[in-house]
């Protein structure tokens, strides 16, 4: 099912997710107006910007929940939602989006955690039922991750039962249950309170450092000083400004990012 | 000059610690419950020494095999049409849901005619399709006709009963279900797709569960009007437990105590319908309460059997 578009678009198979000229409109307002964007694999990409600039938008066509007016963007060498024939993109239905998706795991704002289910149930739901995993297996893998996020505990706790700050490290581990090849952050800890901030980000860093790929959309310039290979400034609905996110952040180019950075640090 | 606060100091320690609180007294609520319970106890005389309400006969008729079998055929339906209406619901409730005009349209059409008409003149209007269309007959373009069978013969008042509540109820529950289903977030859907779970999966395991929440209460509520409202295909000759007595007094004019022998039954399965109820909802809200604590249900069904079991040993 899925095929290999690095050569045939010169795009380096180092590369895991390719972007360019990607454009995004909701009816007559373009809201993406050419996006490039290239994050290598095992690298750590953070998108800043302002309110309604786009970020949001960029990051949920990268798994299809949005889809794009034009422009290519390929994640492991393929399109998500499309299928290329006759040189043209075929959108895919629903159904067969899901295999391509399941290898991109995406950590929202909000946490979105199942609330009927326990946190074990949580995390084993997509494994057994998407990947057909065995339930002993997607357990033991569940409970590995829990430790890993330092939440053993609360295996068999509801998701209302746990501080914000557990419920995104709960909503992390449940995106590393898929085993993905790359995970996407949506203002990871910009619902939590400031004292929670912390132990979110330390889980990010641990991830970052096993080499995880990440997408991170983040006002914690912070992390991504630290952690982040480069660092994206989208404006209007496109990139305005990439680098090294040292360089960028002790000495931006575009004005318009230097008015940002002064805001936010 | 520094007197005054040390007496402040001893007050405020005080308070927290040694004075005793007087409750506030509801004298009215008292007098209140008095008159009440001197109207209950008038009430109870008129109705137990009225010897027009034979109680002896009630007594003799509520193990009647005619009225039990009534009685089933009154549970039967009420059971079978909402089995129906909700699965005619969810799919109505889906085509609501859905951004496609062509769908959208005909379900609203559906829940607008249905429930916009009452359910005796669907029921009667069902009874007689015959009168509408005389023979039900499947025709293929090329093939001819495959059957055709005269619609009286399908069309006996069973079946016109469940087919015409359940479509009526369908309207109802088809409501119910699409207001569940909106009631669920985004978030949770994008969660599930982003998990790579099929839209057919992620209904079934994301959005009715967290739906249910909401669509049990209502329904429990529907459940018990629709029992009740049974009780209307006694007009089409249907042997349910209001035309079973009917067919007993016909006989021997005792109207009254027939009629509270149905509404004694009536009373017991809305009462056990309850108890179903408020299980179903705890069920579906376990995430709320910790995990340990018994479904309100369980209990209270504890609570009937204990009370049968001192019943039985009083005997
Ligand atoms: N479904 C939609 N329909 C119409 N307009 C939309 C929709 N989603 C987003 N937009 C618009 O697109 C623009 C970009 O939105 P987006 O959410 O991507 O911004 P953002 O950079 O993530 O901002 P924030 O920092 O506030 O999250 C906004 O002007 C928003 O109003
Ligand atoms: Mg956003």
């Amino acid at each position: 099912m899925k095929t290999n578009h690095f050569e045939r678009f010169g795009v380096s198979s180092s590369v895991m997710i390719h972007a360019s000229d990607v454009r995004k409109s909701y009816g007559s307002y373009e809201v993406l107006k050419g996006v490039n964007v290239s994050v290598p694999n095992g690298s750590v990409a953070c998108i800043i910007g302002p309110s309604g600039s786009g970020k949001s938008t960029f990051l949920r066509c990268i798994n299809h929940l949005e889809d794009i007016n034009s422009g290519l963007l390929l994640v492991d060498g393929d399109f998500v939602g499309y299928r290329l024939k006759d040189d043209r993109l075929h959108e895919l239905r629903a159904s067969q989006i899901c295999a391509r998706r399941a290898e991109i795991g995406m950590v929202f704002q909000h946490f979105n955690l199942f609330p009927h289910m326990t946190v074990l149930e949580n995390l084993m739901e997509a494994p057994v039922r998407v990947r057909g995993e065995k339930r002993a297996e997607a357990r033991q893998h569940a409970l590995e991750l829990l430790r890993r996020v330092g939440l053993a505990e609360k295996a068999s706790a509801y998701p209302r039962q746990l501080s914000g700050g557990q419920q995104q490290r709960v909503a992390i581990a449940r995106a590393l249950a898929m085993r993905p090849k790359v995970l996407l952050f949506d203002e990871p800890t910009s619902a939590l309170d400031p004292e929670l901030v912390g132990e979110v980000l330390s889980v990010m860093k641990d991830l970052a450092r096993d080499g995880m790929t990440m997408v991170v959309v983040t006002h914690e310039i912070g992390f991504a000083r630290e952690v982040a290979d480069q660092l994206i400034f989208m404006d209007g609905g496109t990139v305005m400004e990439q680098g090294d996110p040292r360089e960028m952040i002790a000495n931006p180019k575009s004005p318009r990012t230097r008015e940002f950075l002064a805001k936010v640090l | 000059m520094n007197v005054l606060p040390l007496k402040d100091d001893s007050v405020a320690a005080k308070h927290t610690t040694q004075f005793k609180v007087v409750p506030l007294r509801h004298p009215w609520r008292w007098t209140a419950a008095g008159l009440v319970a001197i109207l209950m106890l008038l009430l109870t005389q008129a109705v137990v020494s009225n010897p027009n309400l034979q109680w002896p006969v009630v007594a003799s008729y509520i193990l009647n095999p005619i009225i039990l079998q009534g009685l089933w055929i009154t549970v039967g339906l009420t059971l079978a049409i909402m089995f129906f209406a909700s699965v005619i619901g969810m799919i109505v409730a889906l085509m609501m849901l859905s951004p496609s005009k062509m769908l959208s349209l005909p379900a609203a059409g559906f829940i607008w005619w249905f429930r916009g008409t009452p359910a005796l003149v669907q029921l009667i209007l069902w009874y007689n399709l015959s009168l509408i269309f005389k023979d039900i007959t499947l025709w293929l373009p090329g093939l001819g006709t495959i059957f055709s069978i005269p619609t009286n013969t399908i069309m006996t008042p069973l079946v016109a009963a469940v087919v015409a509540l359940s479509l009526h109820e369908a309207g109802y529950m088809a409501e119910i279900i699409r207001n569940g289903l909106k009631s669920v977030s985004r978030g949770q859907t994008e969660a599930a797709l982003c998990l790579g779970m099929k839209p057919s999966l992620l209904l079934r395991r994301i959005v009715i569960p967290q739906a249910m929440r909401v669509i049990i209460p209502p329904t429990g509520n529907e459940t018990i009007n629709l029992l009740k409202t049974t009780s209307l295909v006694s007009i089409i000759a249907v042997g349910d437990l209001l035309y079973s007595a009917q067919a007993i007094y016909a006989r021997t004019f005792e109207t009254i105590p027939l009629l509270l022998v149905v509404t004694f039954w009536y009373l017991v399965v809305v009462s056990i319908m309850t108890v179903g109820q408020s299980y179903l909802e705890r069920y579906y809200s376990r995430d709320e309460a910790g995990h340990d604590s018994a479904p309100v249900g369980l209990s209270r069904l504890g609570l009937i059997l204990t009370m049968r079991e001192k019943w039985r040993g009083a005997q």
